[in-house]
């Protein structure tokens, strides 16, 4: 386990190595000069000049590289290119924020589309079974755009029950006020892929040998469903939930932007508004890493929680 | 029966799934719209100001006059004349005005359209159809990119092994660990630029990745094939077994996967284009609908939104019901 664990930090090189080199390729290569757009309007050389040479992109490509290594290799991105705000700093106050929305949305919808997905996958085959599928394809199939605008105008600005946006100062008044809403439109628009992955995971498992031996020998429907059935498809899952987290960090931006939550999110909707480079190069490197270790900590898992999986 | 053919026989299977071949036919009436909007026979005016600013639907009949202010700014009323002098530059404004206006100078607005206006009384069923265009050869265009790469990275990983596929490998590492929608928003803020061009390049050089892995796979399976190997000894080029030998024979997952793409690419548009990120400003989609919809909801103006939620989710369901019936199709041992 431990020279396997170590097998895979090493293999981070690499990849951490060659997202490095993309973000480099896209910020810096690409991207290119964003000095003519941060000079204003009528830009005059001077300005410019003065902007590149702050910007650090007056260097040559091979220099430049070398200081964006150095920034990821310290943790330090630098500062926003439109606010001056220290990136690091931006990103320990926006943390909190995405966090209370996220944990209670990956809790709430995870618990609920596990139970209907393991009902449907128990009724397999009946117009229930089917009807919920249908409904699962069709709530898919309409963008998670409508599912805010229109939760958000009936539930909180004809209904008034929740604010339309906005974020406290206390942890309870933001997760219980302004949270609310926000946590309702994510789980909404994660229950229909949700369950259709789920219930295929369940159908793995009663379909298998253990399931007929459990009720030959007398078992009772629901033990044989809550205790053996869900501990094996818990498995899949809990690794699915585990490898979205990270997305979810930065995916997030759409709910945060439009219920007003300065999380991680919004803050990448604002950069790319703005072309603020450095927090979206500081956001790609730590999301990348987050997956890569996730990654690996889901595969560890898996082999804890299951002996007959090798890791190779 | 032993004449017919893999495709053939696919058919017949994909021809007894009703609710498949339902789906095939919405999703053949959409491609219809799509081509009918390139060429220019349907909703080619839908950026004529024709009815009055959030003319109501038809079947709901004309506002009452419950917002004076608009229909007089719609309907161009004069400021009135406080001073008692002529506006000397009233007959050059008239002018210019008759030239702007073009097809819709002279005659009056309509109160009501068939689906109902925008703000600035533009037909909301012609922007739909006209978005259906949009969406779908963002769509198509950009999942034959994805499509392509992925299969080219994956035959060459799979089918070379060795050096070939280590660093596939690693370009698919490095992608992957950068969730979807965060490269997409990063690519299209270094980007920075507008047009359906420049969507469909983010999308399908973002999304290959997934093809990539399944396409590798059925090639590393294949190449020790007997066929494969047969084909290597009466001198085939490894070019030539790549494509011509096993190509033909793994087309059933690319297709399948493209058809997948498809759909993740017309909703990856949408949000692209909402942000602001996606197509340029003189067309019209549906994520550019459902910005401007958002606003207009407060005003309890619900039809833009609804024409473009409408449009969308009939054409995203079939579109993913044909799918799922084009694998069951394709791959009956996977049922």
């Amino acid at each position: 386990m431990a020279a396997y664990t170590l097998r895979r930090l090493w293999q981070f090189v690499p990849t951490l190595a060659g997202v490095i080199l993309l973000v480099f390729f896209l910020f810096n290569w690409v991207g290119g000069d964003p000095a003519y757009l941060l000079a204003g309007k009528i830009p005059n050389p001077e300005t410019v000049a003065n902007i590149r040479k702050q910007l650090g992109v007056d260097e040559p490509y091979a220099v430049q590289l070398w200081i964006f290594l150095k920034q990821v290799l310290h943790g330090d991105f630098g500062v926003s290119w439109s606010t001056n705000e220290a990136v690091s700093n931006i990103f320990a106050t926006r943390l909190g924020p995405s966090l209370t929305v996220l944990v209670p949305l990956l809790l709430i919808s995870t618990i609920l589309s596990m139970a209907a997905a393991m009902l449907v996958a128990y009724v397999r085959g009946s117009l229930t079974d089917r009807a919920v599928m249908i409904a699962c394809t069709v709530g898919q199939s309409i963008s998670i755009l409508v599912y805010i605008l229109v939760f958000q105008y009936v539930l909180a600005y004809e209904l008034g029950w929740f604010p339309v946006q906005g974020w406290g100062v206390t942890f309870r008044d933001n997760l219980l006020r302004y949270s609310a809403l926000a946590i309702i439109v994510g789980v909404a628009v994660s229950l229909a892929p949700d369950i259709r992955l789920y219930r295929t995971f369940f159908l793995d498992e009663i379909n298998q040998d253990y399931v007929r031996t459990a009720r030959a020998k007398g078992m009772s429907e629901p033990r044989v469903m809550w205790v053996h059935v869900l501990r094996n498809a818990a498995i899949p899952i809990v690794t699915n939930v585990l490898l979205q987290l990270p997305g979810l960090l930065a995916g997030a931006f759409l709910i945060e932007r439009f219920f007003g939550i300065p999380g991680i999110g919004r803050e990448v909707i604002l950069a790319v508004e703005r072309s603020d480079f450095p927090i979206i190069k500081a956001v790609t490197v730590y999301v990348a890493v987050a997956t890569m270790a996730v990654n690996l900590l889901a595969d560890l898992l898996y082999k804890a929680i299951d002996p007959r999986v090798q890791l190779k | 029966m032993s004449e017919q053919g893999v495709w053939a026989l696919a058919w017949r299977r994909f021809r007894r799934d009703r609710l498949g071949y339902g789906s095939l036919i919405v999703v053949v009436l959409y491609v219809a719209v799509m081509i009918a909007g390139a060429a220019g026979w349907l909703a080619r005016d839908w950026n004529l100001e024709k009815g009055v600013s959030f003319a109501p639907p038809s079947f709901l009949g004309p506002e009452g006059a419950e917002s004076p202010q608009l229909a007089k700014a719609a309907e161009g009323a004069q400021p009135v004349a406080d001073y008692g002098i002529a506006d000397p530059l009233a007959p050059d404004l008239a002018a210019i005005a008759k030239n702007l206006v073009g097809a819709g100078a002279g005659q009056a607005r309509a109160a009501t359209l068939p689906f109902g206006g925008d703000k600035w009384g533009r037909d909301v069923l012609k922007k739909a159809l006209k978005g259906t265009q949009t969406s779908l050869v963002v769509g198509f265009s950009a999942a034959a990119l994805a499509t392509f790469l992925g299969t080219l990275f994956g035959a060459l990983a799979g089918f070379r092994g060795g050096k070939v596929d280590d660093f596939f490998n690693w370009l698919y590492g490095v992608f992957t660990s950068i969730p979807y929608l965060l490269l997409v928003l990063a690519i299209a803020a270094v980007v920075n630029q507008k047009g359906t061009f420049t969507v469909i390049l983010i999308l399908g050089l973002a999304g290959w990745t997934g093809i990539f892995r399944l396409v590798r796979a059925e090639y590393m399976k294949h190449k020790v094939r007997e066929y494969v190997l047969a084909a290597d000894a009466i001198g085939a080029s490894p070019a030539r077994r790549m494509f011509v030998h096993i190509l033909p024979n793994v087309s059933h997952v690319v297709l399948v996967q493209l058809s997948l793409h498809v759909v993740l690419f017309i909703k990856s548009e949408v949000i692209l284009t909402f942000l602001g990120f996606g197509v340029g400003v003189d067309t019209v989609s549906w994520g550019s609908m459902l910005a401007e919809a958002g606003s207009e909801l407060l005003l309890g103006k619900w039809w833009q939104l609804t024409a473009a939620t409408v449009a969308m989710a009939i054409l995203v369901t079939a579109f993913s019901l044909f799918t799922d019936a084009m694998r069951d199709a394709l791959d009956p041992r996977l049922k």
